[in-house]
């Protein structure tokens, strides 16, 4: 037993739990295409969730912050992309691949940019003057959600306001029987960039040591002479505009966005970063993934169960791990 | 033993007579209002203050921050629809239906408070969160059973039915007290209201035991509490069940009151902004101060509109500012008073005047 439990640990431990929901998930569903292509949308689906989730976790592995406002960022980053691939529709049906693809990075960019000034804004007036104080923290950063939905609610008007996609990126390719949409694929690949992005700067610059430092021991790290507070509202604003990023990736994945699309992904964030374990990045990818797959094959097997099931898994987690599957702080 | 002597405070006094005109409004509403809608709010402001004050117990009384309070209170409110619909309008499927919900709200808290209260209170936040949500789904999934989007409409038992007349004057009307028919919706108005008095004295005098002291003995320094001797784990699971069942039972009373259930008035999120925004305008840790919580949030409902709609016409003429005035936007003026509340009177109205915001 002990044995066994030492080779799964050298191959990955809890890291392999996607590929063994993957593996169940095949005979279940019996069609070895529609697996292939749950599978992918899964994929696709824990990326994004992933985007958004990253920031909280750091966030509040750095300083003990949990922004229950986070959701307006992903609410706001949805809305500003739909804003600028509208302004450039023209740009979005052309033939000209280029252009399509400047539209949509542009977009993606304009909502990261707002995010992570948001962000910055946020921490600045809204979180400060309440560090170390959970119960207010959780108070302000809801009345402040509250705040920001109204205004979306203000600006955007309170119908669905449609997404474009561009030409390049709509409709899918086929492999054997399966069909993958290439949106997913484009979901997928900037996910992993970031995620990339996010590991080489967390493990190969000194900030990064910095953050990882702060994340394990606060105290320690401020009595050393660094000043963490300056430290966390870089972190703060880069979690705020990955947020956006994701809201952003998010609203062309679904084509229709409305004024709770950030509250709605909240929840899933939220299973995600306890699944995960809060203050880690490896812990948020893990978490998205399993969510994003089990969201997915749930959906096809059992249509009405779909959130319940990540509600269910989260409580498995947790009897199993009270501190999610890779925690980054023990406290 | 030494009693403290509590020293003349007119701040304490301006809490309890304004309650207590409360009260007294409460007690005499219909006969004071004879407008449906202003009964509405009465009844309302009842159900609210047990639901504000159950809320308090969790929040203020032993600072554990939960988003699954709608949860409970939708449980009662629909375990009565679904049996006042299914069983028909007897006082049997009240208190069965009832039952179940506040069982089913007993079962639940449990299960919540005993897999994630050990954890940090950031964390039961958003477990709560999470399960809450998914009630509401499972709530407009359901359809069959709880009426989806729609709700459920039913009717009440006969003794509380606009129909019933306690008594008839000559023409077979109901007999007029000052105006106000005495008929079936004065009995459930009394109903109501009886009833959330006495859950109301219940929490007064919990809050007022020894187990009281021990929540804000883990409120104020969970460590020590622990180390004193008390089983933190136990006491928390304790009270947030206590709490869900309390807020079941208000649940009961909205679904007798509306004979109407549905996500929005008994479940959906927006309630639990409400009962926040109540809780901190109130101030936490105060029972008494729920009760002026709820009114002026209430009243702050059904007035600010107004005040936005005046505003919004007056600056028709600048951009976007008369799209933030518009009436239906009232929540974000609300948001923004609530986090300068937060901020600058942590201890709500009755916390502040009562002075014991100065407490740390």
């Amino acid at each position: 037993m002990i044995a066994l439990s030492a080779l799964l640990s050298r191959f990955g431990g809890v890291n392999l739990l996607p590929l063994v929901l993957a593996i169940i998930a095949l005979p279940l569903i019996g069609s070895f295409s529609s697996w292939v292509t749950l599978t992918a949308a899964g994929l696709a689906m824990g990326m994004m969730i992933f985007l958004m989730a990253s920031g909280l976790s750091l966030v509040f592995g750095l300083m003990d912050v949990l922004n229950f406002g986070h959701s307006a960022f992903i609410s706001f980053g949805a809305f500003i992309a739909a804003s600028v691939l509208a302004g450039l529709a023209s740009w979005l049906h052309g033939g000209n691949p280029a252009l399509n693809l400047a539209a949509i990075l542009l977009a993606i960019a304009a909502a990261t940019a707002f995010g992570a000034l948001a962000g910055w804004f946020f921490e600045r007036v809204i979180v400060r003057p309440v560090y170390r104080d959970h119960l207010r923290q959780i108070l302000v950063t809801v009345g402040a959600l509250i705040i920001a939905e109204q205004l979306i609610l203000a600006i955007w008007g309170g119908s669905p306001v449609a997404v474009p996609r561009p030409a390049i990126l709509s409709g899918s390719f086929v492999i054997g029987n399966a069909t993958i949409e290439i949106y997913r694929v484009f979901a997928f690949i900037l996910g992993l960039i970031v995620y990339g992005v996010l590991t080489l700067v967390l493990n190969r610059t000194r900030t990064g040591l910095l953050i990882r430092a702060g994340v394990e021991n606060r105290e320690m790290v401020e009595a050393l002479g660094f000043r963490i507070d300056r430290l966390f509202i870089a972190v703060f604003m880069a979690g705020s505009a990955l947020a956006a990023m994701g809201g952003a990736m998010w609203a062309g994945y679904q084509g229709l966005i409305s004024g709770t699309i950030g509250s709605e992904m909240l929840i899933l964030v939220f299973i995600v970063v306890i699944i995960g374990g809060l203050g880690s990045i490896e812990g948020s990818l893990l978490g998205a993934m399993l969510v994003g797959l089990l969201g997915n094959y749930v959906a096809f097997l059992l249509p009405k169960m779909s959130l319940a099931s990540n509600m269910l898994l989260m409580m498995a987690v947790l009897l199993w791990r009270p501190y999610g599957l890779r925690p980054a702080v023990k406290r | 033993m030494i009693v403290a002597s509590r020293p003349f405070a007119p701040g304490r006094l301006i809490v309890h007579a304004v309650v207590g005109l409360i009260g007294l409004v409460l007690l005499f509403a219909p006969f004071l209002f004879h407008d449906f809608r202003a009964q509405e709010v009465a009844a309302r402001i009842c159900v609210f203050v047990v639901l504000v004050a159950s809320y308090d117990l969790l929040i203020g009384y032993t600072g554990i921050v939960s988003f699954a309070h709608t949860m409970f209170f939708g449980l009662g409110a629909y375990g009565t629809a679904v049996a006042l619909k299914g069983m028909g309008p007897s006082f049997a499927a009240i208190l069965a239906g009832g039952l179940a919900g506040v069982a089913a709200a007993l079962v639940l808290a449990f299960l919540i408070g005993l897999l994630s209260l050990r954890v940090k209170s950031i964390f039961f936040a958003m477990v709560t969160l999470a399960a809450a949500s998914v009630m509401l789904v499972l709530a407009s999934q359901l359809s069959n059973l709880t009426g989806g989007e729609d709700g459920l409409t039913y009717s009440v038992p006969h003794l509380f039915a606009p129909s019933m007349k306690f008594l008839t004057d000559a023409d077979g009307h109901a007999v007029k007290l000052f105006g106000t028919a005495l008929n079936g919706r004065l009995a459930v108005y009394y109903f109501v209201f009886v009833a959330s008095l006495l859950l109301f004295l219940l929490m007064l005098r919990l809050v007022a035991s020894p187990m009281g002291t021990v929540l804000e003995a883990i409120r104020e320094n969970e460590m020590r509490a622990e180390a004193i001797g008390y089983r933190v784990v136990a006491y928390r699971t304790a009270i947030f069940c206590i709490a869900a069942v309390i807020a079941a039972l208000a649940g009961v009373l909205r679904a007798v009151w509306l004979k109407y259930t549905g996500p929005d008035v008994a479940l959906s999120f927006s309630i639990m902004v409400d009962i926040l925004l109540m809780v901190v305008i109130g101030g936490m840790g105060t029972m008494i101060g729920s009760v002026i919580g709820v009114a002026v949030m209430t009243l702050a409902q059904f007035y600010l509109k107004d005040v936005m709609e005046a505003a919004a016409s007056v600056t028709a003429a600048v951009p976007l500012l008369p799209k933030l005035f518009d009436p239906d936007r009232w929540l974000l003026w609300l948001g923004l008073l609530f986090i300068l509340l937060v901020y600058f009177f942590p201890a709500g109205i009755a916390g502040t005047l009562m002075g014991k915001g100065k407490r740390r």
